[in-house]
């Protein structure tokens, strides 16, 4: 399933539709079929004069409905990688297409926008309002995205139902296990209907059953054509995506189908 | 995000930190509250002086030519009264010249006064208002009699000792026996009193009821003013125009009579309720100029509290920014969230600064005579105040939230 896209170096094009010509020619063609496409993707900081690489050129393509992990030792630019696909940050060079729209040369507040619209994050630390109910912080994308106080709470709802939590849904963050609490998470991030699940280190604060469970809901979110990518430092979870991307040390290693990794990893 | 949920958030960030919220408004509440209470007093006593005190020494519509001013609210310097003092004195001479100008419609009366010891058979002799005046005052002033009658043309025409007297006169002169029909002794002279004049009040601790009214040519009149002089003429007319103009027909008499040339000044006075109440004008601006001074500087500390306190927020609330961003919150959204935050906090600061300052001005119209009033102009002043001294405290907090890099924040602890 692996695609790679090679450079193209061609400049001078300027228009979204030239460039998404010329993407094309490497054999993928950014569109609502290819969700995410990156090309060249680099991202350099400045740390007090030094340089810091963390992404020396990333091309990667992700189909809908694709379940992906990404890996990597700590350092090796994973973070930075999600960074850019979960649109909180910009690519210091290189395109990023998401859903056939380049998104690498949007403005602040029009990230803002795709975050709302096509990405639902779910974190390691969950990243709940501590204070508002688990409704409530489902409800948070949609407040964003306008949707009127009563549909918003029907969908909220219905979003924490799909996740087994229909019960506790006026319950606040500290009243619930750390498994309830990446479900919330996990309600929140599909209550809009993103085109990415996208999940950074999901089980990393949860113990072993309780990560289990976590990869199951996945799983079957997967299953039901939902597009995930997980940033993932453990193997045995990354064992559980149907593709695996390795990076080290700001590239792609390997790319591997599911299986083939675990055989690898020896899983 | 929509106004409402914004304000709704703001309410519940208020409530669950009850304690900070309170001592974040304190600046703004009592700022708001010496707002409200130091015009409300201001405009009490400017009612108080308006009606009570001027309205009650000075007809509707009226002038009194005088030859120098009686009501002197405010500071008059050295110059002036040297001048005052070498004024002519009004005579009685001047009355038919001057009212003989007027139209039919002005009601005009003559008018001395002075203090002068009474005594009678019930009471310690005591010092007493004496006034000596024609009938027409009675109009003018409005006064009316609770018991008896004034006195008529004809007992002023003929001097006949008959008096009206004021509450405070029949209070301690005649306690507990109806005082029409019995004597009183006006500096020695022997008076009948005829009538009780109604209630007048006091203000500035000044009774306006301790006063006798008799005819202007009875005995009286040798001890309120030496011979042939008078106090004033009390000149009514029906509107304030009419007034004005027979003020300048008094004016061009009067000039005449004191032969004065046009370059010279009158050097007789035309006193007003507003010549009389213009002091208290100038001093009244002076008033609700510190009454919104004082309170402003409430409001400024009271800003740079909540913009502290909004900028403490901001750091404690780092995280939550980071999340509301990745779930697509824009800058305006965050921006909004904060400034509305810090409205709704110094509005309700705002809030409770009107109730205690409505409750300031409630205490200050019990415990002292003036009918301290809350102006509706200073409640909604009071409230635009605190919106927006929410607003300008908020907008630097608020834009350095707007302004957080998403990763950034989501990390921080």
């Amino acid at each position: 399933m692996s695609t790679r896209i090679e450079p193209l170096g061609e400049p001078g094009l300027s228009t979204t539709a030239e460039r998404r010509a010329v993407v094309g020619q490497a054999g993928v063609t950014p569109s609502k079929d290819w969700i995410i496409v990156t090309r060249g993707l680099k991202r350099e900081y400045d740390m007090g004069g030094e340089i810091v690489r963390a992404l020396r050129g990333v091309d990667v393509a992700i189909r809908r409905n694709e379940y992906v992990a990404i890996m990597g030792p700590s350092g090796s630019g994973k973070s930075t990688l999600m960074n850019l696909i979960g649109c909180l940050d910009t690519p210091t060079a290189g395109e990023y297409w998401l859903n056939g729209d380049l998104v690498s040369e949007k403005s602040d507040d029009e990230l803002a926008r795709v975050r709302n619209r096509e990405i639902g994050f779910v974190f390691q630390t969950f990243n709940l309002l501590p204070r508002a109910t688990a409704l409530h912080n489902v409800e948070l994308p949609l407040v964003y995205a306008g949707v009127p106080s009563a549909e918003r709470r029907r969908r909220a709802r219905e979003a924490l139902e799909r996740v087994q939590l229909g019960e506790r849904v006026l319950h606040r963050p500290n009243e619930l296990s750390g498994g309830q609490r990446q479900r919330v998470a996990i309600a929140r991030a599909l209550v809009n209907n993103p085109s990415i699940l996208l999940a950074d280190e999901p089980t990393g604060n949860l113990d072993s059953q309780t990560s289990e469970e976590i990869m199951k809901v996945f799983e079957e979110l997967a299953n039901q054509g939902q597009t995930v990518i997980m940033v993932t430092h453990e193997q045995d979870i990354a064992a559980h995506a149907r593709r695996v991307i390795v990076l080290r040390d700001g590239v792609i290693a390997t790319d591997d189908r599911g299986e083939a990794f675990a055989a690898k990893a020896g899983l | 995000m929509p106004f409402l949920d914004a304000v709704r958030l703001a309410l519940a960030q208020i409530r669950v930190q009850k304690l900070k919220s309170f001592f974040t408004l304190l600046g703004v509440m009592i700022g708001v509250m010496f707002l409200i209470a130091v015009v409300s007093i201001v405009e009490g006593m400017g009612r108080y002086m308006e009606q009570d005190l001027v309205g009650k020494l000075m007809g509707v519509n009226t002038f009194e030519l005088r030859h120098r001013p009686n009501i002197n609210l405010g500071d008059v310097d050295q110059a002036t009264w040297e001048e005052y003092r070498r004024r002519p004195r009004i005579r009685e001479s001047d009355v038919q010249p001057v009212v003989g100008t007027l139209p039919p419609s002005a009601r005009w009366a003559v008018f001395s006064e002075d203090n002068v010891t009474i005594s009678s058979a019930y009471a310690r002799p005591r010092q007493v208002r004496a006034q000596n005046v024609t009938p027409g005052y009675f109009e003018i002033k409005k006064l009316a009699v609770v018991s008896g009658r004034f006195f008529s043309e004809q007992e002023n025409a003929l001097g006949t000792p008959v008096v009206v007297i004021g509450q405070d006169v029949k209070d301690h002169f005649f306690p507990g026996v109806d005082p029409v029909g019995r004597q009183l002794r006006i500096g020695d002279i022997p008076y009948d009193v005829i009538g009780v004049a109604e209630k007048q009040g006091s203000a500035l601790g000044i009774s306006f009821d301790k006063f006798i009214v008799a005819p202007y040519d009875s005995p009286v009149k040798r001890l309120t003013n030496r011979h042939g002089v008078i106090d004033a003429i009390m000149i009514q007319s029906p509107t304030a125009q009419a007034m004005t103009a027979n003020m300048e027909v008094v004016r061009q008499v009067m000039r005449g009579r004191h032969k004065l040339r046009p370059a010279q000044p009158d050097n007789f006075s035309m006193q007003t309720s507003e010549s009389a109440l213009a002091f208290w004008n100038k001093l009244k601006g002076y008033l609700v100029m510190a009454g919104i001074a004082l309170p402003a500087i409430g409001l400024v500390v009271g800003s740079i509290v909540i913009m502290n306190i909004m900028l403490v927020a901001v750091a404690e609330r780092t995280r939550e920014i980071g999340i509301r961003k990745s779930l697509g919150a824009r800058r305006r959204d965050i921006l909004a969230q904060f400034l509305v935050e810090a409205a709704t906090l110094s509005t309700a600061g705002a809030g409770f600064g009107i109730a205690l300052g409505v409750g300031l001005a409630q205490l200050v119209a019990t415990l002292s005579p003036l009918p301290a009033s809350v102006a509706p102009w200073s409640v909604g002043a009071a409230v635009l105040l605190g919106a927006g001294v929410g607003i300008a405290a908020g907008v630097y907090p608020a834009s350095r939230a707007s302004r957080l890099d998403p990763i950034t924040a989501l990390r921080s602890e």
